[in-house]
């Protein structure tokens, strides 16, 4: 079981990742994460399954796909087969900014210790870290920057707004 | 400068603990070599052929004499005495320990300079023009907009894994002095007779924007940058980089390093389709909280330190009696100095490219010296130029003399800017793991061949670039003369290219890049087949006006590619002459 990040804090994973060949059996019961393909394919009958359904995206996969989805996933979830594949974290921007999505983002794959705070920022709350992770000393990562420049998920208003607005109520 | 504020200098702070940390797992065992690798890289960490090299981010090349003394103090303390001052505007270090690089970056913070992005897969230092914020042909004073992008790219939490490194040049004059063609980015200061200004816009009409360029690039498939778009209100800059850098962040490719920059993207889209792609994402995010306002460009222009210019007489009558009189002094005058927006001041170029020292190399002695230097005589500061010399921005006319003076001990003072003894070139084969060829020594060859010929025959205007491998450091795609080096069966061989040019550093000749002439030179024969292509051009040109570069664009290469691989000199000579007429 992978190790788990949820708001900052370490958390029991409830939620079965299915990987590999998207026919295999989805189990009759518990929540499951599957392929957006799988998701696609048989929404119904994952609708009346006895657990939660998630969706996983690959890198290459469009978060539009899920554009009319979100409002009843609880969890969507974005791998990173590679930690420097970096299109997880537009994907993310994505479906929180333009999509609104509100339920848990997860960030699953080769997640280490030092993309969580930009992961954060993109609009992840949850992180399966890779197995080796010191998931407990991966906490501190999320403060080790205390300011960004840039607009974000987590702060959506950049620097400079904020700046000009401190600067003007002196 | 740009001055930090308590923010930007708890950045700064903060990711040198961050690194520190990061070293301290490496060294502990806790993180792979592959996942240090990108960690340290994107704090321009290199561990190379002979030992590790540390690249210091020197923002848009500007750099205060308390910065160049603490370089100059991180050089003598961790390096062997010098540093190599590079085509982006920055400084690399060569043979820092691993173990004593967090150290080093404490010691820049306390400069307010960092490692930040000079190396990994994200935005890199922006450069600029050398002489942004004293040129006469200025339209904005790019400084302010490199800042502006700078906080922008700075942990750029989307866009710090892109598929392959970026580079952004900023323009802010008429003429291109910053290689914007040739850049993943490129964006020109342009003024519009029916752009928008709204109220409180710190630009009176003609509005301002940029136009912006996408795709150029050197390296192994060098192009030349398409225009997406003519006209770009500067209100709108930030959202837009954040379109283009989406675009590309989600479908640039990440099969194949080689084919992974954002021109292979554009390339293989189409620039037309690549420009509809960037509008349709930038219709989200347009006017959106990152839109800029008036205020936050009064502000960044505010944290600039401005000289204290005195009220000069437009000539300097001193100046000119020694110009007239001291031929020396003259020819210095006509290569290193240059016009200047302030009435009776000037820009200087101390020139880093004397015969015999690796082109950008400068010693902590030299350094140190210059600072003192950059102290008495042009208000604290100096920049660095993307062509590898130093620049004294605001020197009073009246005290030239005084500055060249000092600066000949200090062998900085070769009056060779813009010629073609003034050669780029990267580190090459004596440092670099990447290349297939020296450059250092075929460089000195050359400058050797050229340090009188030059002068007799007054060659003139003539960019000379060198690159050790085909990854294109010395930009030799865009030297009016190019020289890559290549591998043959294990011995080092030279390609010899021309017709490249980096821009419209004058009305003329536009960004191009070189044409190879034939097979390649081995390094003893390099500063004969130089001379070669110089004397053809000497033959051909219609006045000492026309420069290599000119004849090269009016002729085509085929008379220099006839003139170069002739048996004779007579022969060559006279096939040039008639290739030229034809």
């Amino acid at each position: 079981m992978p190790k788990l990040i949820r708001n900052r804090e370490l958390a029991v994973d409830s939620w079965l990742l299915l990987e590999g060949d998207p026919a295999k059996a989805v189990p009759p019961a518990g929540d499951v994460i599957v392929p957006l393909a799988v998701w696609l394919g048989s929404r119904a009958a994952l609708a009346v399954r006895d657990g939660r359904t998630g969706v996983w995206l690959a890198p290459q996969e469009d978060p539009a796909a899920l554009a009319g989805d979100l409002d009843r996933l609880p969890l969507v979830a974005v791998s990173f087969p590679q930690f420097t594949d970096g299109r997880g974290f537009s994907t993310a921007r994505l479906l929180r900014e333009r999509y609104r999505f509100k339920g848990e983002l997860r960030a699953v794959g080769d997640v280490l210790r030092d993309q969580l705070l930009f992961l954060g920022r993109c609009g992840f709350d949850a992180f399966a870290l890779r197995d080796d992770q010191d998931a407990e000393a991966a906490l501190a990562a999320f403060d080790d920057f205390t300011e960004a420049y840039q607009g974000g998920v987590d702060q959506p208003v950049p620097l400079f707004r904020r700046r000009l607005a401190a600067g003007s109520s002196r | 400068m740009y001055r930090y504020d308590d923010i930007d200098q708890r950045l700064v702070d903060e990711r040198v603990q961050q690194f520190r940390d990061q070293t301290r797992r490496f060294l502990a065992g806790q993180l792979s070599d592959e996942e240090f690798k990108h960690l340290r890289l994107r704090n321009g960490l290199y561990l190379q052929r002979h030992a590790p090299m540390l690249r210091i981010a020197i923002p848009y090349g500007l750099l205060s004499t308390t910065q160049l003394r603490k370089l100059a103090h991180l050089a003598r303390r961790y390096d062997r005495g010098y540093g190599h001052f590079s085509t982006r505007q920055n400084l690399q270090l060569n043979w820092p320990k691993v173990e004593d690089v967090p150290d080093m970056l404490a010691g820049l913070a306390t400069v307010q300079m960092h490692a930040i992005q000079t190396s990994g897969n994200g935005v890199r230092n922006i450069t600029t023009d050398h002489f942004a914020g004293v040129a006469a042909d200025e339209i904005v004073d790019a400084l302010v907009w490199c800042e502006i992008v700078r906080q922008w790219s700075t942990f750029n939490p989307e866009f710090s894994y892109l598929p392959r490194k970026f580079k952004i040049a900023i323009n802010g004059a008429a003429a291109d002095r910053a290689a914007t063609w040739v850049h993943d980015i490129g964006l020109h200061a342009v003024r519009a007779d029916d752009g928008p200004v709204e109220p409180g816009d710190p630009f009176p009409s003609p509005a301002v924007g940029f136009r912006v360029l996408v795709g150029g690039g050197l390296g192994r498939t060098p192009i030349i940058g398409h225009v997406i778009r003519e006209f770009l209100p500067w209100r709108h800059l930030l959202t837009y980089l954040d379109a283009i850098l989406r675009v590309y962040n989600r479908y640039g490719r990440r099969d194949n390093i080689h084919k992974a920059r954002i021109k292979i993207l554009v390339k293989e889209r189409g620039p037309e389709a690549f420009d509809r792609e960037v509008e349709e994402e930038w219709s989200h995010l347009k006017d959106g909280p990152a839109t800029l306002v008036p205020e936050e460009i009064e502000r960044v222009a505010s944290r600039f330190t401005r000289p204290a210019y005195e009220r000069l007489p437009a000539v300097d009558p001193g100046f000119e009696r020694l110009r007239s009189s001291d031929k020396a002094f003259a020819a210095w005058v006509k290569r290193n100095v240059h016009p200047h927006k302030v009435p009776g001041y000037a820009a200087v170029t101390l020139s880093l490219k004397k015969t015999g020292i690796p082109p950008g190399d400068a010693t902590a002695d030299q350094m140190d010296a210059i600072a003192d230097l950059a102290d008495r005589y042009t208000f604290g500061e100096l920049r660095v130029s993307h062509e590898q010399n130093l620049i004294f921005a605001d020197v009073a006319q009246r005290d030239l003399d005084a500055l060249w003076r000092e600066l000949r001990p200090l062998g900085l003072a070769t009056p060779n800017i813009g010629l073609i003894t003034n050669i780029i070139a990267c580190p090459g084969g004596d440092f670099c793991s990447l290349a297939n060829a020296r450059s250092i020594p075929v460089a000195e060859a050359i400058q050797r061949r050229f340090d009188d010929l030059d002068h007799v025959f007054d060659v003139g205007e003539l960019d000379l670039n060198i690159s050790g491998c085909m990854n294109a450091c010395g930009h030799h795609h865009v030297g009016h003369i190019g020289i890559l080096g290549v591998d043959k069966a294990g011995e080092e061989f030279y390609q010899i290219e021309i017709g490249g040019n980096q821009g419209e550093t004058r009305p003329g000749a536009k960004a191009a890049l070189g044409k190879v002439l034939g097979p390649s030179f081995s390094q003893g024969e390099v500063p004969d087949a130089i001379e070669r292509l110089v004397r053809c051009y000497l033959d051909l040109r219609d006045s000492e006006e026309e420069r290599f570069i000119d004849v090269v664009q009016r002729v085509g290469v085929e008379p220099f590619k006839a003139h170069l691989y002739a048996k004779t000199d007579q022969e060559s000579r006279a096939r040039g002459r008639q290739l030229a007429a034809a």
